[in-house]
């Protein structure tokens, strides 16, 4: 079975190749070189995993990607690209959660997540064994709900960003990995799974899980708070 | 040649095939508008624009190639808005079009957006010939230009601030019409008296040919304060201010654009833009062409909105007109990218 997987819910983007569970990937980071973006890289970063390998679109049997929560902005390059990709063979989309594969990656058993959602916030998700303990929230550090227990594996950009996060955390967590960052290989070892299973979504579903969804007030809510229409 | 064409710069996700062997034909053209969901919040918010356009960019492909009979293998090359607009909005149209041109193994063209409104006339069952004047009038832009061919644009005069469509959003506001209330003040204007109220006519005599809006917007603000606020007015007083300000920007539209004629020396008008559809302004401008002799084009109002068709044209003329088509695979959108940079 061969999955292409494409991550780009932060400044580090990657691509990922599983070809029967022999993973290959590709990790690009914006604005290096100067000026670039994941616009810029994440194709031609496909094209040379595919070169690589020598396969063709065609010889794809289905297409993963990060989709969320993250950066607005970086999860709909990936969906728009997965969705493009995935249109012109007619391939199945697979769609999996950036904060469940940061879980997978951190190699724990029982893995808090946190990526910074700036704006003085973390997307927060909690798993154990690979398996999301409740729906995951966007929340300011000092509102993140604590879980039951001791021993947990933290990880996510989110722990450096927010120290008194870090901090709640010490009693509750035994290792931490705040350099830990969302990544295509374990979006596609997540996928693979999936796809042999014979899950698929439609183009139309597979969109961004953004979490953050409120994100402007309608006049009938600016008026209510004394603003104008 | 089998062209695909996507728009997605702002609030409108357009998917288009277009044939251009044997004079060109459209085959298929999917739209959806999010203005319905823009109402609530009193203007497009880019965010959820975005957020829309990846929504339906999938089942509008899928939409246009079930009304074309065609499939995705028959394609040739896949044009799209690389600007200017909304750069979410564009990001999701051009990521789709690139990775689904890559995929495919055919070239992308990346299409400047108003290229596509100056040559969607071209796509109406009655089409201009080049040479013509192109009065471009809608929410986002106010231009007159002069298009001797594809490529071949020349500006002759623009907004120094609000577009009209937008004027005629915003005034709509001041009278308490909603948003978008440029359709409702334009019906409103239609019960009006003329002559009860009198507001200016921004650079009609400016000896140029660009425009300036944003006057007669506060124009109204103030004659509105003085009648006592929105909230004091009467029906008829709001339909008379409504008919007032349509007069006002629909005489200064009609007399620049017959200027550009005139200048230019041509003969050709052409309307295209979502303000293309007021019917006031399409009364005044029938009625000096009939004294002048000129004859004006009003695309189909399909054709009018952003529309996928119009960029699946440009894209198939560019590459007729000899443009190389693009690698596809990296990209860049442009958000702002002046009309003068584009060349033939």
């Amino acid at each position: 079975m061969n999955l292409l997987a494409l991550e780009t819910s932060t400044d580090t983007g990657s691509v990922a190749l599983w070809l029967d569970g022999a993973l290959s990937e590709r990790v690009f980071v914006t604005g290096e070189p100067a000026g670039s973006t994941h616009s810029h890289t994440l194709l031609p970063a496909v094209r040379a995993l595919l070169d690589a390998a020598s396969l063709r679109f065609a010889d794809l049997d289905g297409i993963a990607f990060g989709n969320g929560p993250g950066a607005f902005t970086g999860l709909r390059v990936a969906c728009a690209v997965a969705q493009g990709l995935a249109a012109a063979h007619d391939l199945p989309l697979i769609p999996v959660s950036t904060l469940e594969a940061m879980a997978l990656s951190s190699g724990g058993e029982r893995v808090l997540v946190a990526l910074d959602a700036r704006m003085g916030e973390v997307y927060w998700g909690v798993y154990c064994a690979g398996v999301a303990q409740a729906p995951l929230i966007v929340a300011a550090p000092q509102d993140v709900p604590l879980p039951e227990g001791a021993g947990w594996l933290a990880c996510g950009n989110g722990l450096a960003a927010y120290p008194l996060l870090a901090e709640r955390l010490q009693a509750k967590a035994t290792a931490f990995q705040p350099q830990l960052m969302p990544a295509a290989s374990a979006v596609a070892r997540l996928a693979a799974p999936r796809l042999a299973r014979g899950e698929r979504v439609a183009a139309a579903d597979a969109v961004p899980v953004y979490v953050r969804d409120k994100v402007a007030l309608t006049v009938a809510e600016r008026l209510a708070q004394g603003g104008r229409a | 040649m089998l062209i695909l064409g996507i728009e997605s710069s702002c609030d409108e996700t357009g998917v288009a095939l277009y044939r251009s062997d044997d004079g060109g034909r459209l085959l298929a053209h999917a739209l959806h508008s999010q203005v319905a969901m823009h109402e609530a919040y009193g203007g497009v918010v880019p965010e959820l624009a975005s957020r829309d356009h990846i929504r339906r960019i999938s089942p509008l492909l899928r939409q246009a190639l079930a009304q074309s009979g065609c499939s995705l293998a028959e394609i040739d090359a896949i044009a799209y808005t690389q600007g200017p607009g909304l750069a979410g909005a564009l990001l999701v149209g051009a990521a789709f079009a690139e990775s689904l041109a890559m995929a495919l193994g055919v070239p992308s063209v990346p299409v400047h957006h108003l290229e596509g409104h100056l040559l969607s006339p071209l796509l109406s069952r009655t089409p201009p010939r080049f040479p013509f004047v192109a009065l471009l009038v809608s929410g986002g832009h106010t231009q007159l230009m002069r298009v001797d061919g594809v490529g071949r644009y020349t500006l002759l005069g623009e907004t120094l601030d609000d577009a009209a469509g937008e004027a005629f959003d915003k005034t709509a506001k001041l009278l308490g019409l909603g948003y978008p209330g440029g359709p409702a003040l334009s019906a409103l204007a239609e019960k009006g008296t003329p002559g009860v109220f009198r507001l200016p006519r921004p650079m009609l005599n400016s000896g140029d040919l660009d425009f300036s809006f944003s006057g007669l917007k506060t124009a109204v603000l103030v004659q509105v304060r003085e009648l006592g606020g929105e909230s004091a007015l009467a029906e008829t007083q709001r339909a008379d201010i409504a008919q007032a300000f349509q007069a006002a920007i629909v005489e200064v539209l009609v007399k620049k654009s017959s200027a550009a004629l005139r200048l230019a020396g041509l003969d050709q008008l052409v309307v295209a833009g979502g303000v293309g559809a007021n019917r006031e302004l399409r009364r005044q401008l029938d009625a000096r062409a009939k004294k002048t002799g000129a004859t004006v084009y009003y695309p189909e109002f399909e054709f009018c909105t952003d529309n996928g068709a119009m960029i699946a044209l440009a894209g198939a003329l560019r590459l007729q007109a000899g443009t190389p088509g693009k690698a596809a695979g990296s990209f860049a959108i442009r958000p702002r990218w002046p009309l003068a940079d584009l060349v033939a």
